[in-house]
């Protein structure tokens, strides 16, 4: 399989690949580790008429610690988050995350920039991200700025990016102690996305009361969900296998998830508030060390 | 097909087993294409050309990754290594000794990509328990006769390889 015909060029500097984006306009279309878009387009499901390559800006795929945030570059690939000293330490449950993609292969070239543009439904990183409350960094002609992650995945296959925009980092702010992070999935059994899919971020104080939870679940709509009424079950309270079974069932409230050939929505929602629960009491372990 | 192409070729400089190649390329060339058509490596194979089932599995720069869902203009300078650069003249790599001694193949259409996976695992972690093995081929589909055979030839090739 082939895709269609295209122009393909190469980036040297994120300022070059926005001329050649504004110069192409809506026939442009950005390459990362193409472990999406790729696949689309050899199915003709994507056909720009220009490939903008962007591995080949320098820069791009860093992890790095700037202040209270990790900085993450948009070209990181997968393999490498998972492998990460400093994510591992500071943010387990990316880690997690990033190390259930795909397989080996697809790890080494699918990037999280990539990933989170993309904003496939059924893909991982969204879930996670949302619940670590990332920041996703945009440049354009007009500079930088900043999209929260519950205001980033707009629908399927959709951000708030503008056409005009490149993703270039993420900030995650690192959490106080007494913090944990985990991700917990179901994948499909054939092609290994999300079912369903939860992320977790838990902050305990001394005397074992929720300072703090975010709690995302994946695979129930258009993209991550912030599980609120779980959030809010916890928050403040002691946090007792009691507490965590209470707010884990309340993961899928207000969700209308869309049944597959593989998964009804009654199955989907039970599934997230078993998903849910595996990834707080995973978060709640860590945040013990 | 070049002849039929709407855009310009772009010249790209690979790294193959070593040996340095310039061509010029019609920007939809995927790297396993490439590989098998340009260059005549025709071990690589071409399985399910969607990115599921490995058997065009390569190391790119070191890394495994499926040569269907890479172009070649983004292995332009880069190092790329098949399946025909592991032997050392006649002396097998030690995963395909392994695949040999431990019967890890029946009909041998996954079988380069299945050591391709194999030896970048090797090479990243010389001690890896079963389920590492495991985890580590979930890229790489067997349709013949399971995963058994294939696990203990890796087995074999790490404690080969520890060995000296």
């Amino acid at each position: 399989m082939f895709p269609a015909s295209f122009d393909y060029v190469a980036a040297h500097s994120v300022e070059e690949a926005l001329q050649l984006m504004a110069k192409h306009g809506e026939e442009g279309k950005l390459l990362a580790g193409g472990h999406s878009l790729l696949p689309a387009m050899k199915l003709r499901l994507a056909a720009p008429r220009v490939l903008i390559d962007l591995a080949t800006v320098p820069g791009l795929s860093d992890i790095r610690v700037d202040g209270k945030n990790l900085v993450i570059g948009a070209l990181t690939v997968h393999a490498d988050i998972a492998g990460s000293e400093l994510v591992r330490k500071h943010l387990p449950g990316l880690a997690d995350a990033a190390s259930v993609i795909g397989d080996v292969q697809v790890r080494n070239r699918g990037t999280i920039g990539g990933s989170v543009a993309h904003a496939d439904p059924a893909a991982d990183l969204p879930v996670i991200l949302t619940a670590l409350d990332a920041s996703f960094v945009v440049q354009s002609a007009n500079g930088r700025h900043t999209f929260a992650a519950d205001d980033f995945f707009t629908d399927f296959y959709t951000t708030a990016m503008n056409a005009n925009e490149i993703l270039t980092e993420i900030y995650l702010p690192m959490p106080p102690s007494g913090t944990g992070t985990a991700y917990a999935k179901l994948p499909h059994p054939a092609s290994g996305y999300v079912v369903v899919s939860a992320g977790a971020l838990i902050t305990k104080q001394a005397s074992g009361t929720c300072a703090a939870a975010r709690v995302a679940i994946g695979g129930l709509g258009s993209g991550p969900i912030r599980a609120i009424a779980t959030e809010m079950e916890m928050q403040g309270k002691p946090l007792t296998p009691q507490t965590i079974a209470a707010a884990a069932a309340k993961a899928a409230e207000e969700t209308d998830p869309m049944e597959d050939s593989y998964a009804s929505a009654d199955y989907k929602r039970h599934v997230a508030t078993v998903y849910a629960r595996k990834a707080i009491e995973a978060a709640l372990e860590r945040a013990r060390n | 097909m070049t002849a039929e192409a709407e855009y310009p070729a772009v010249a790209v400089s690979v790294t193959v087993n070593g040996i340095k190649h310039d061509a010029l390329v019609e920007p939809r060339t995927l790297l396993v294409y490439f590989l098998r058509e340009n260059l005549g490596l025709t071990g690589t194979h071409v399985g399910c050309d969607t990115s599921q089932c490995g058997a065009c599995t390569v190391h790119l720069n070191g890394r495994a990754v499926k040569s269907c869902t890479v172009l070649a203009v983004q292995a332009n300078g880069a190092h790329v290594r098949t399946i025909e650069g592991l032997a050392n003249g006649d002396n097998f790599h030690p995963v395909q000794e392994g695949f040999r001694e431990k019967h890890g193949l029946q009909c041998g259409y996954c079988t380069p990509g299945m050591i391709m996976t194999a030896v970048h695992l090797l090479e990243n972690n010389p001690n890896p328990s079963e389920e590492e093995i495991k985890h580590a081929l979930e890229g790489n589909l067997c349709r013949c006769t399971g995963y058994v055979n294939i696990i203990e030839s890796v087995e074999w090739a790490a404690e080969k390889m520890r060995k000296g």
